[in-house]
Order: C-alpha cells, then structure tokens, then sequence
C-alpha cells in the first residue's frame, strides 16, 4: 500500500506542478455550460429543464479531456515501463494513477458543478442528488476512461479514438445521473439510480485497473 | 526448493532456448545463457540484432515467445513481482520528470521499488554523490543535460539496492569521467554479489565479463528452416 500512496502523491505532485490540467478541465466544464444559456436562450423554464443533462454531459467530455494524457507522459519518458516493473501488482499501480486522475479532475467538476447548478435554475431540491450523483458518476469516469486511455497508448491521434471507445461506456453514468436528479427536482426518491450508478462504481472499481494493467503491458510489448 | 536466502547468498540467472519474435520477424533463437553472482554478461552485435529485445525479455517487459527464464531454477513467471524486486531495467530512456528535481525524481523511483529502504533519504543522497550530482540536487529534471538525465537514471541502481541490473547502452551520453564511476560502481555491485547484464557499443571496461553475440542466434530470413527451434506458436506479442 506504501508502494500505491507513492505514486497518487508523484501524480498528484505533478499536476500541481504543471497546473494546467485540471485548471483546463474546470474551465472547459464552466465555459461550456455558460454556452447554453446563449444557445438556446435565457428562459428559467427551459433552463431549468435542460439543467441536471447539460452538466452531466460538459462533466462527461471534461473529464474526458485530461484522459489522454494519464499515461501518454509516462510511456513517452520511460517511466511507464519502470512503473510496470514495480514490485507490486500493476493494477494497484494503475488504481494509483486513476485515483490521482480523479482527485485533480473529477473532484474539481465535483466542486464546481452546484456553482453551475445556480446558472442553469436547477431546482433547491436537486443539487443534493446533483453532488452525491457527481461523487458517484466522476470516479467511474476516471476508471473506464482509463481503461481506454490504455488502450489508445502509443496510437497516432489517440485522442480522437480515446472518445470514440469511451464515450458510449459512459452512457449508463449520464443515464442513471440525470435519472437520478430528475427524480429529486420531481419530488420522487432518487436512490434506487444512485445505488445503480454505486454498483457501476463498485464494478469499475474491481474490474478497470485489472483491464488497463493489461492493456499497457499490451502497449509495452 | 533452496530455503529463503540472505540477498548475498550465490544465486543463478539463467535463460533457456529464448527466442523473440518481433512485428513478425524472428529476432534471435535458441538463446542459452546463464549469470552467476558477481558475474557480467556483455550483450554484443550489430543495430537491431535483439540487444534491447533480449534485455527486455530478462525484465519482464516482453515475453518471450519460446524458452524459459529461470533464477535459482525457478521460473521466473511463478512470481513476477520477486522478479521485479530483483531487478532494475534501465532502458533507452531515462524516466525523469521534467517539473521534478533531480533528488525527487530518484527518491519516487528508490521508494517505489523498495518502500523500506531510503525513508531516510541516506541512500538517496550518496546515489546522487557517486555519480556526482549532489550539486544538481534541487535542479528540475528539465534543466538536466542527456549525459545529467542518464546520470540521474543510473543513480537508480545505488538509491535502492537490487541484485540484477539490466542496462540497455548504459553509457550513453556520458562523458569519461562518468563512465569510469559507472564502471567503478558495477566492480563494486559485482563484488557484493550482483550480477550485470549489459548491451553496449562503447567500451566498457569489466574484467572477467562473459560476452554473448546476439548475432549468433539470429535466424536467416527464409521462412521453412527452423529445424530445431519450433516456430512460436501463435504466440506473436
């Protein structure tokens, strides 16, 4: 566990070193919410409609934009075969790398998402669901993105291919997260999809570093 | 089974009838070699002739498409991560973190490969002197030259202690004073009972190295001669 703390705390150090990424990916997320109220007008109605899917959606591609850089640096410098070479089972190292992926993306999207909430009208009674469908949905992101950012390790243009494998694996985390705050602005309970996007997290969370550690010795080979 | 060892105790590395297939192309075959405690094993032959490949198969990085691996007579895929506990792999490239200092980058690399030791940072900072970048210590990995990132990526090898060291062209980017510390510091692992297996073009001066030709082992390009070493089974990587 020495060996997994180790690396959240190099990922996380580089990030804040270079800054730029999660920086990029909250401002990516408030820009383009900002956006829709231009596109499709001031109206608190509709807004207000739209809300819970916009965010769920600008939170989808944001993260999605940091993804390709969660190992590209490493297979680049030489780091990633030292890190498959670390005397610890890939996966942990992988979990490492997802978890520090999460802390600088998803966290921030997290944070940022009920100040966003306020632009868009979304009801009092949804932001509650909207923070805790968050705090499900986003780590889901990080562990299948990550599978896929493995995946497209090394390939020219990965980063188009990245969202073209990723994006439809996202689908269940928009459907069971604007579900789920639909049903809290509706006055109906919202468990019943947070406990489905939880069981997501949960397989994600088993099966994801195991499918990305062999998708980049894959890539290493 | 050999009970539980002290890491001084004399061990065994050894290879049998490795062969290596590469986008298609049998790299070498039939590979025999074996590395003793304090012993060295210089990996010759010309561009492409499966130097890298060869030392990539002995860290792991790469399976090999027949043959086996084995220390003290063990396989070596019956517990991949006693391998990986045993061994630094230092490749074509040098793994330093542009944003992070010199010392940083070696004490992620030093605690991630061995938690317990270099808590203190002992390790770490006498790394960084036998290869004489104490003065560089708090230097960013960006402002490092190729011979000072190479530098960095040896010191490795001291910061935590392993007994088989895998270095592809060591000596790259360095300049002579470098390479006469480095060759200093494989004496000295050799004489504490590691072993070494190196490729190089340059001279490098280690007596009582054993050489192995990869261009001996190379398969001619023609497709139905194999006759004692069976094509790799649908095995390509």
């Amino acid at each position: 566990m020495n060996r997994f703390f180790e690396v959240v705390r190099r990922d996380l150090r580089l990030a804040l070193r270079q800054g730029s990424d999660s920086v990029m990916v909250v401002t990516f997320f408030v820009l383009t919410v900002v956006l829709f109220p231009f596109g499709i007008g001031p109206e608190v109605n509709v807004l207000e409609r739209v809300s819970a899917g916009v965010l769920m959606v600008t939170a989808l591609l944001a993260s999605m934009l940091s993804l390709d850089r969660l190992f590209q640096a490493d297979y680049e410098d030489g780091s990633l075969e030292l890190l498959v070479l670390t005397p610890t089972p890939l996966g942990l190292v992988v979990a490492a790398k997802m978890l520090a992926h999460w802390l600088t993306t998803g966290l921030p999207l997290m944070v940022a998402a009920p100040v966003l909430a306020v632009l868009l009208h979304m009801q009092a009674e949804g932001f509650t669901t909207l923070l805790a469908a968050m705090a499900l949905g986003t780590p889901i992101l990080s562990l299948i993105g990550g599978i896929g950012a493995a995946l497209v390790l090394g390939a020219r243009r990965g980063g188009v291919l990245l969202s073209l494998l990723i994006l439809p694996l996202y689908v269940p985390v928009l459907i069971f997260g604007v579900g789920a705050i639909d049903a809290a602005v509706q006055g109906m309970s919202a468990k019943p999809h947070l406990l489905i996007l939880g069981g997501i997290l949960a397989g994600a969370l088993v099966l994801a570093p195991w499918a990305s550690a062999a998708a980049l010795r894959q890539a290493l080979e | 089974m050999v009970p539980a060892m002290s890491n001084q105790a004399l061990s065994t590395f050894s290879g049998n009838g490795l062969a290596c297939v590469r986008g298609g192309r049998v790299v070498f075959a039939g590979l025999d070699f074996t590395v003793d405690s304090g012993g060295a094993l210089i990996l010759l032959g010309p561009n492409g002739s499966g130097k890298s490949s060869l030392l990539r198969v002995l860290a792991g990085l790469l399976r090999p498409a027949h043959g086996r691996l084995a220390w003290d007579g063990l396989p070596v895929t019956d517990d991949p991560e006693a391998h990986a506990a045993r061994t630094h792999y230092l490749g074509h490239h040098d793994a330093v973190k542009p944003v992070l200092s010199v010392a940083e980058n070696l004490r992620f690399w030093a605690h991630l490969h061995d938690p317990h030791t270099g808590r203190a940072g002992r390790a770490v900072d006498s790394a960084l002197e036998r290869f004489g970048l104490s003065h560089l210590a708090s230097i960013p990995g960006k402002m490092l030259s190729a011979g000072q990132k190479r530098r960095t990526n040896l010191a490795r090898l001291l910061a935590a202690p392993s007994p088989l060291w895998l270095l592809d062209e060591p000596t790259t980017a360095l300049d002579k004073a470098s390479i006469k510390a480095l060759e200093m510091v494989l004496a000295e692992h050799r004489a504490q009972g590691g072993m070494v297996v190196l490729s190089t073009h340059a001279e490098i001066h280690m007596p009582g190295a054993a050489e192995l030709h990869l261009d001996r082992f190379t398969v001619p390009d023609h497709d139905d001669d194999d006759d004692d070493h069976p094509a790799p089974e649908g095995q390509t990587p």
